[in-house]
C-alpha cells in the first residue's frame, strides 16, 4: 500500500523548543541528563535534527529499552511520542502505515478487534513501532514469524540533515537492512508500513505445563515446535537436579472472542527497598509460583493481551527493584551450544546468588533483516534466554561473567536488554558490525547520530 | 455506521490539546473538522482520526489572522458538517514577555491571534450556529487571564480579553441555543509549555482533553481544568497586592 506523504517544509532553526530532561532505560541503573525536542508534527522532527548545535541526538520511543540504547548523556535526545497517527489501513493486505510514536498498544486496541494482531509483538504493548523497528524485537512466535523487520514493508528514515528517504527491502535495501535493528543509529523513523497479522479472535487458547530441569525444558520446545506461541518461564534460583526448571506455556488463538479486560490498572506505588528481594524471597515466590501449576498442566482461553504482556497490568513493575535498578541479560545461543551454556548461565546467576526474579527461555527459529539484528547467523534455530539482575556492587562482575559464557558458546546478547556488553564483545557478537557502520558512515558522515550505547560499544 | 449526530470544528486543530480533544470527540462517535494553517499535517490527523474511530474526519484551511476569510469559512463549514455543529476554539500563542517586550510586533500579533482573530471567526460562526438552532462553544482560556502576573501579563490579558467577549457571545446568543464554555486551563503538557521550566499540576493532553469533553456536554460559563485550579485560583485572586507583587509568579 502506497501513502504520499506531505513534503517537509523545515522551520526556522530557531522555532525548535529543547528542554532539559533526564532520561532513564527501564531499568533505571542512572539518569541521562540531556537536552530534548518533542516534535508534534514531521517539520518540526526535520527542525530539531538541522539545530543540534553541534550535539549529538537519538531517538527516544516509549523508553522500554532497559539500558542505555536510547540515552544520550550530555546530547540531545528526539522524543517521538507525540509523532503518533495512524496514516493508512489496507483491510486487503493488512498493511497499517503509522508514525512511529504509535505504541504497540494502539495498535493492538484499534485493530484487534478488526481481527489483526502486530505481527511480532515483544513482552511489553508500551513500546512504540520505531522502538520496534530499532530493535527488530521478536515476540513469543518468534520461530515461526520471526522478527518485527520481517513485516516492514517500508520505512521512511530522516537522515542526520533533516532530509527524509523511504527504504524497503527492494529500495536502499542496506540503509534498510542498517536500519532495522540499528538502535537508532541510521536517523530516525518517521514512518512505517506495517503488515498485520489477521487472526480469528482476540483470545488464545494457553496452555501451561511444569517443567522439571534443564534438558526436559529443551526438549519440551522442541517437541511444541508446532505451536504457534510458545515461551517458558525459568526459575533461576533453582539448583542442582531443578535446575532450569520453570513453567512452559504454549497457546494458539481461539475461535471464538473473549471480554476484553479493563487496561493497566495496579501500580508500584513506591520504589521496593531492596531488601525486599533478597535470595530467599524470590526463592520462596519462584516456588510458590511453579506449584501452582498443576502437575498434569492446565489450559486456559485468555485475552490476548493477558498473554502477550503479562506484566503491563502492574504499571511501573520495575520500581519493584528500588532505587538503585536493574540490570537485564538476555543472550541467543545456538540450538547445538544451548545444553550446556544454558546450564553454565544459570550456574553462574545462581553461584552469584543475583536474586533473578524473572527469567524468560524462547526458542527462536527465523533470522532478522537487520545487520544488528539480535536473531542472526549461527545462533538461529537457537534459545534465547532472559534474566533480571538487580544492580549491586558484584553485578557489573557477574555480567561480565555471562558476557564470556555467551560468547564462549556462539552466542549473542540483545541490545534491547543490555547495559553491560564489552566492545570487544560487540564485534564478536555481531559479524555484520563493519557493514553497518559503513553505512552509518555513508548516510551520517559527521556521526550525529550517536548514544550512550553506541559510545559503550565503541561504535562513536 | 449511524451517521454523526454531531460535529467538532477545533479552531486550531494541530494544537496538542485540539488534537487530544479530537480524540475524545471522535471517540463518542463525532464527525470533526480539523482547521488550521498546515493543512498537510491536520490531514494526518484526520487520518488518524478517521481509522481509530471510523467516523468522518476532514481538514480545513484557517488562518485566526486571515479575518477576511473568516466568513467563507464559516459557511464551508456549515457545509461539512453533519448533524449539529459545534467549536473548540484552542488556537493561540504564548511567545515570552521578554519577547513580546523586546519587540511590539510580536505582541501585536498574539493580541490579533488571540483576540481579534478568535472574536473575529466566532462571530462569523455564530449565523450557523444561530440557523441550526443552537450549538456548544468551548473556548481555551487561561488561569494566566484571571489576575496579571510579572511572568505573562501580556498573554494573560489577550485571555481575559478573551473571557469576557465569551460571556458577551454566550449572552446575545443563549436564546438561540447557543452554550457558551469558557476552559480556565491550567498548565497542560503541550508544545506550549514544553521549552518552560517544571509547572505546577501539569496535566496530560489527555487527562485535559477528557475532562474539559465530559464538562463540554453539560457545562457553560467557565470553568477550570484541571479542577485542582479553582481553589488555587480563588487564593490568588485574593491576594492583596502588597504581597501579590512581591511574590514571584
Ligand atoms: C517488560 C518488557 C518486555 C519486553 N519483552 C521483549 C520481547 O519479548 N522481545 C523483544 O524483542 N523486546 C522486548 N522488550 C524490549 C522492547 O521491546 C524494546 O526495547 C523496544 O525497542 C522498546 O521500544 P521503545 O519504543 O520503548 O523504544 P526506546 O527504548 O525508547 O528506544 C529503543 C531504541 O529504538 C530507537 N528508536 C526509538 N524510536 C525510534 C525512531 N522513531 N527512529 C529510529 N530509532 C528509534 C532508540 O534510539 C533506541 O535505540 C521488552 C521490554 C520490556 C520493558
Ligand atoms: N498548554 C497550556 O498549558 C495552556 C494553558 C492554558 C491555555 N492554553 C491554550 O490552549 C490553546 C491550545 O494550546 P496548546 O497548548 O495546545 O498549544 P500548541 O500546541 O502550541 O497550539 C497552538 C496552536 O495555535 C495555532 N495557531 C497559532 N496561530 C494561528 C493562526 N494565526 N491561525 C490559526 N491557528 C493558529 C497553531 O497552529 P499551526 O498548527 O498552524 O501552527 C497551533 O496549532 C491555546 O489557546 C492556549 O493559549 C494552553
Amino acid at each position: 500500500m502506497n501513502l504520499v506523504l506531505p513534503k517537509l517544509a523545515v522551520r526556522a532553526a530557531s522555532d525548535v523548543a529543547w528542554r532539559s530532561v533526564a532520561l532513564q532505560g527501564w531499568g533505571r541503573l542512572g539518569s541521562a541528563p540531556c537536552q530534548a525536542a518533542r516534535p508534534e508534527r514531521l517539520r518540526e522532527a526535520a527542525a530539531a535534527l538541522a539545530a543540534q548545535n553541534g550535539r549529538n541526538i537519538i531517538a527516544h520511543g516509549a523508553g522500554r529499552s532497559y539500558g542505555d540504547a536510547a540515552l544520550n548523556g550530555g546530547g540531545a535526545a528526539l522524543l517521538t511520542g507525540r509523532l503518533d497517527r495512524m496514516l493508512g489501513f489496507d483491510a486487503a493486505s493488512g498493511v497499517l502505515v503509522a508514525e512511529p510514536g504509535v505504541t504497540i498498544a494502539d495498535v493492538i486496541r484499534v485493530f484487534l478487534p478488526q481481527g489483526f494482531l502486530l505481527p511480532t509483538p515483544p513482552g511489553t504493548a508500551f513500546a512504540t513501532l520505531g522502538g520496534a523497528v530499532a530493535n527488530d524485537v521478536h515476540g513469543k512466535n518468534q520461530h515461526g514469524a520471526g522478527c518485527f523487520g520481517d513485516h516492514v514493508e517500508w520505512l521512511e528514515l530522516m537522515l542526520a540533515d533533516g532530509r527524509t528517504r523511504r527504504v524497503s527491502p527492494t529500495q536502499d535495501p542496506v540503509t534498510f537492512q542498517a536500519t532495522i535493528g540499528g538502535i537508532g543509529l541510521t536517523g530516525v523513523v518517521t514512518a512505517l508500513a506495517v503488515r498485520l497479522l489477521r487472526v480469528p479472535s482476540n483470545a488464545m487458547r494457553v496452555r501451561r505445563q511444569r517443567i522439571g530441569g534443564l534438558d526436559e525444558y529443551l526438549d519440551a520446545f522442541r517437541a511444541a515446535r508446532d505451536a504457534t506461541w510458545s515461551v517458558g518461564w525459568v526459575d533461576a534460583l533453582a539448583g542442582g537436579a531443578a535446575l532450569g526448571r520453570g513453567i512452559l506455556e504454549t497457546a494458539e488463538h481461539a475461535a471464538g472472542s473473549v471480554a476484553v479486560p479493563a487496561e493497566a490498572s495496579r501500580r508500584m506505588p513506591f520504589d521496593a527497598p531492596g531488601f525486599l528481594l533478597n535470595p530467599l524471597s524470590v526463592r520462596a515466590f519462584n516456588a510458590a509460583y511453579w506449584r501452582r501449576v498443576p502437575a498434569g498442566g492446565e489450559e486456559r482461553v485468555v485475552h490476548a493481551n493477558r498473554f502477550l504482556f503479562p506484566l503491563d497490568g502492574i504499571g511501573g513493575w520495575n520500581r519493584l527493584y528500588g532505587w538503585s535498578g536493574f540490570h537485564q541479560f538476555q543472550c541467543l545461543l545456538p540450538e547445538a551450544e544451548a545444553p550446556r551454556g544454558l546450564r553454565r548461565l544459570l550456574e553462574t546467576v545462581g553461584e552469584a546468588g543475583a536474586a533473578s526474579f524473572l527469567a524468560v527461555l524462547k526458542w527462536m527459529g527465523r533470522e532478522g533483516r537487520g545487520m544488528l539484528s539480535f536473531a542472526q547467523g549461527q545462533a538461529i534455530p537457537g534459545f534465547t534466554l532472559a534474566l533480571d539482575i538487580p544492580a549491586r556492587p558484584c553485578s557489573r562482575a557477574l555480567l561480565l561473567r555471562l558476557e564470556r559464557v555467551t560468547r564462549d558458546h556462539g552466542g549473542r546478547i540483545y541490545l534491547a536488554k543490555d547495559s553491560a556488553l564489552s566492545p570487544q564483545g560487540m564485534v564478536e557478537m555481531y559479524p555484520r558490525l563493519g557493514a553497518f557502520q559503513e553505512v552509518r558512515a555513508r548516510l551520517d558522515p559527521a556521526g550525529r547520530f550517536s548514544s550512550d550505547m553506541s559510545r559503550r560499544l565503541g561504535l562513536g | 455506521m449511524a451517521a454523526p449526530a454531531e460535529t467538532w470544528l477545533v479552531l486550531g486543530g494541530g494544537s496538542t490539546i485540539g488534537r487530544a480533544f479530537a480524540q475524545r470527540a471522535a471517540a463518542a462517535g463525532a464527525a470533526v473538522l480539523l482547521a488550521g494553517r498546515d493543512v498537510g499535517e491536520l490531514e494526518r490527523s484526520a487520518a488518524d482520526l478517521r481509522l481509530r474511530h471510523g467516523v468522518p474526519a476532514t481538514s480545513v484551511l484557517f488562518d485566526a489572522l486571515d479575518l477576511d476569510a473568516h466568513r467563507g469559512f464559516a459557511r464551508a463549514c456549515a457545509t461539512l458538517a453533519q448533524g449539529q455543529l459545534n467549536l473548540l476554539l484552542a488556537f493561540g500563542t504564548m511567545p515570552s514577555q521578554a519577547d513580546c517586550e523586546a519587540d511590539p510586533a510580536v505582541a501585536r500579533r498574539m493580541v490579533d491571534t488571540n483576540v481579534t482573530g478568535a472574536a473575529s471567526v466566532l462571530t462569523a460562526l455564530a449565523p450557523v450556529l444561530r440557523g441550526q438552532g443552537g450549538g456548544t462553544v468551548v473556548a481555551l482560556g487561561s488561569v494566566a487571564g484571571e489576575r496579571g502576573r510579572p511572568r505573562n501579563h501580556l498573554y494573560g490579558a489577550t485571555k481575559a480579553a478573551l473571557g469576557v467577549f465569551l460571556q458577551g457571545y454566550a449572552a446575545r446568543h443563549a436564546r438561540h441555543g447557543v452554550r457558551v464554555l469558557n476552559v480556565l486551563a491550567g498548565p497542560v503538557d503541550t508544545a506550549l509549555t514544553w521549552p518552560l521550566p517544571k509547572l505546577p499540576f501539569m496535566a496530560s493532553p489527555a487527562t485535559f482533553a477528557a475532562a474539559t469533553w465530559r464538562l463540554a456536554r453539560h457545562g457553560a460559563g467557565q470553568a477550570h481544568v484541571p479542577r485542582v485550579w479553582a481553589p488555587v485560583m480563588a487564593v490568588i485572586r485574593a491576594l492583596p497586592n502588597r504581597i501579590f507583587n512581591r511574590l514571584d509568579l
